[in-house]
């Protein structure tokens, strides 16, 4: 193998790592205005991923797959998060009923697995991120997780974009990402997801008094 | 062309309706749209019987005797419940559920979300059938909290979220098959995501990865074809929304969900050259239609009912695509219309009992034939059909497939009698005193649009003694065609 190669996987490992990192840092953390920050700082890692992977590959479609990144994952989707937290006057939001070790005990075994369900498959990519395949379904086990452990409303919608975080990340992993048509209705229907929850918000307050899950009990079987 | 007009009519009527949408005319204005679409699938229909499959813009969008069936039944029944809900939703309005704010709203998503459905159905690129999958979703969910109630409220969230988690395992198993197929295929232009291409190279597809693949589209796809154990947003979303919306979703959206279900099992069986998509289609398929039979008596909602009702169905559908072969997707194909025509046609005979009752609890209904006889006799004969009484189509598609399982898999066959049969008492037992029996309710302020009710039937009824050779022969070639 080359060595600028080599230099240029070693990188992108250090950032898979990251992406990894921050996810489990998500998992840990109780208040919900540090979570949006730590989904932006996903999404500059991803940025950067998708960068270092459109040089060395010399795809253009990559550039503006880096681009739509950092301008909706990084700016515009945690802009709209944190604005909506003002408007509601939520800010300092927390979950205080999250059991951390256990979370992060049960987040372990699932990297574990996702590294197993990953094995047949990287072995076959050809890409040069191919061993992150394994990370990129880490991440995406992490952020249910974190969807099925949370009760707030804006936990779970972070939950469910960290989500969509690992899926770009698989994507470009595999891949180097699907067509750019796909991938802008993806990032189109994301964007309208989050206006849709953000008027969510507002309907569940009106109703609920309150963006704690616990209360949307009601409709059971009965 | 055609096909253009079949996606470009509620694509602009949306954008109509987002700004005349709040008027009183808005409800025509629905109507006249949704016609307009129906005559170019009909157009669309006769070109394709004419000539054959097609492939338009770039291979993009692809037609052929499978979809378009689905297209056509899509119009027809979008252009139906446009018919019902003008007087349903001015009723309404008169209860002061919704105020012509909401209306428009109402109006313009219920066109977006036709179009997201066509686009889904005749996309020929995984991808943007994804893409368009997620649009229904996102048009239906507003649609869905249409009255801001509490109830509704959370039902609309759990349906959000559930499909969203499910529509992201369905992205994963997308992207998967892509990473199989650019290796052959290449990534040049995107004829790695087309489906006529991959068909084509179906049997040299990495048996691993598809069989990865198909595990993540089928669950996540799966979630809204409301297959048991991930249904649980579909009973909710039905009973809450408005009734019109109901009958599109039970109607249309699981047939479509059910279509991307069926297109990758068709990739799959032809890349693990193993009968296990076909296998595990079946489990899901079965273990819905069990559950939800018996769930049936514990409801006490009549749009919980038949919202339960939509998922044994749908169960028995995807279990037919199980077993394959000729009959058995011949059996699928009859019962995704039937089903459809006849859930449909329920769902507007249980919309305007609920509003003449004033609730949709089941014991608060009583003596709809007193009260008007056409939404008694409408809520009956649905009920009658759906649940497989000859001669409705119901019991024609019911019937064959249990000759196949029986011949096939007969250890199938108790599990599906049994719930076949608990269905039948459950909805018989609550549908009965619904329908008989003393009231004191008053008659609707407008008269309500049983047209579509009576029309629905017919052809249920009609497909049931007598199915035109022509659309025999059809419904044949599809399901060679899904194999």
């Amino acid at each position: 193998m080359m060595p600028p190669l080599n230099l240029v996987t070693q990188l992108l490992h250090v950032l898979a790592a990251g992406l990894l990192m921050i996810s489990f840092s998500m998992l840990a953390q109780r208040r919900t205005r540090r979570l949006i920050v730590l989904l932006a700082w996903q999404g500059v890692v991803l940025t950067a991923s998708t960068l270092l992977v459109a040089v060395t590959a010399h795809l253009q479609h990559l550039y503006y797959s880096a681009a739509l990144t950092l301008i909706e994952k990084v700016w515009l989707m945690p802009w709209i998060l944190l604005r909506l937290m003002r408007r509601l006057g939520i800010e300092s939001d927390s979950d205080p009923l999250v059991n951390i070790p256990t979370l992060m005990l049960v987040g372990l075994g699932l990297v574990i697995f996702a590294f197993g369900l990953a094995q047949p498959i990287s072995s076959l990519a050809t890409t040069v991120t191919r061993q992150t395949l394994g990370i990129a379904m880490a991440v995406i086990l992490l952020a249910f997780l974190m969807m099925i452990a949370r009760h707030k409303a804006v936990t779970q919608v972070i939950g469910f974009l960290a989500m969509e975080n690992g899926l770009f990340f698989a994507a470009t992993s595999t891949t180097y990402g699907m067509p750019m048509v796909v991938e802008l209705g993806i990032a189109l229907d994301l964007l309208v997801g989050v206006f849709i929850f953000g008027i969510f918000f507002f309907q569940i307050r009106e109703q609920f008094d309150s963006l704690d899950l616990h209360q949307l009990e009601a409709l059971k079987e009965d | 062309m055609e096909l253009a007009w079949v996606l470009g009519t509620p694509l602009f009527g949306a954008l109509v309706l987002a700004v005349l949408g709040a008027r009183r005319s808005a409800a025509e204005l629905n109507v006249v749209i949704s016609l307009a679409t129906l005559i170019a699938a009909a157009a669309l229909v006769l070109r394709i019987i004419g000539q054959g499959s097609m492939t338009v813009a770039h291979e993009q969008f692809f037609v052929d005797p499978f979809n378009v069936f689905l297209i056509a039944l899509t119009a027809l029944i979008g252009f139906t419940t446009a018919v019902f809900s003008r007087p349903y939703m001015r009723i309404e309005q008169d209860h002061g559920r919704v105020n012509a704010h909401r209306l428009r709203l109402y109006h313009s998503m219920y066109q977006l979300f036709m179009a997201a459905m066509l686009v889904a159905l005749s996309t020929n690129n995984m991808g943007l059938l994804w893409v368009a999958m997620e649009a229904a979703t996102l048009s239906t969910v507003l649609l869905v909290s249409l009255y801001r109630t509490r109830a509704s409220i959370e039902a609309a969230w759990k349906y959000f979220i559930l499909c969203g988690v499910g529509i992201a395992l369905a992205l994963f198993g997308t992207i998967l098959l892509y990473f199989a197929a650019e290796r052959l295929l290449g990534g040049e232009g995107m004829r790695a995501l087309l489906w006529t291409h991959l068909n084509a190279v179906k049997g040299q597809l990495d048996p691993t990865v598809i069989g990865l693949a198909f595990v993540f589209l089928l669950v996540g796809y799966g979630t809204k074809v409301g297959l048991a154990p991930l249904h649980n947003w579909l009973p909710d979303a039905h009973a809450e929304g408005p009734t019109p919306v109901s009958a599109v979703l039970s109607g249309l959206l699981l047939n479509v969900a059910m279509y991307a279900v069926v297109r990758c099992k068709i990739l799959a069986v032809g890349a693990m050259h193993s009968a296990l998509p076909g296998r595990m289609l079946m489990a899901f398929g079965l273990f819905s239609t069990g559950l939800a039979a018996f769930l049936l008596w514990r409801q006490r909602d009549i749009k919980r009912l038949f919202g339960y009702s939509s998922i044994e169905h749908m169960g028995i559908i995807t279990f037919a695509f199980g077993m394959g072969g000729p009959l058995a997707n011949f059996a699928a194909l009859l019962h995704m219309t039937v089903h459809s025509l006849t859930k449909s046609a329920i769902f507007f005979a249980a919309g305007h009992a609920s509003q003449i009752a004033g609730t949709q609890r089941i014991d608060g209904i009583r003596g709809l034939l007193a009260v008007n006889p056409t939404v008694g006799w409408g809520l009956m004969l649905g009920s009658l059909a759906i649940l497989g009484t000859p001669p409705f189509g119901v019991f024609t598609s019911e019937y064959m497939v249990l000759i196949t399982a029986m011949r096939d898999h007969p250890w199938a066959t108790p599990f599906l009698l049994v719930a076949l049969a608990v269905a039948f008492a459950a909805i018989f037992l609550k549908v009965q005193p619904m329908v008989f029996g003393e009231t004191d309710a008053r008659r609707l302020p407008h008269p309500p649009a049983l047209v579509p009710v009576f029309v629905h039937l017919l052809i249920v009824l009609m497909l049931g003694l007598y199915i035109p050779p022509a659309l025999a022969q059809w419904y044949r070639l599809a399901a060679s065609l899904i194999g």
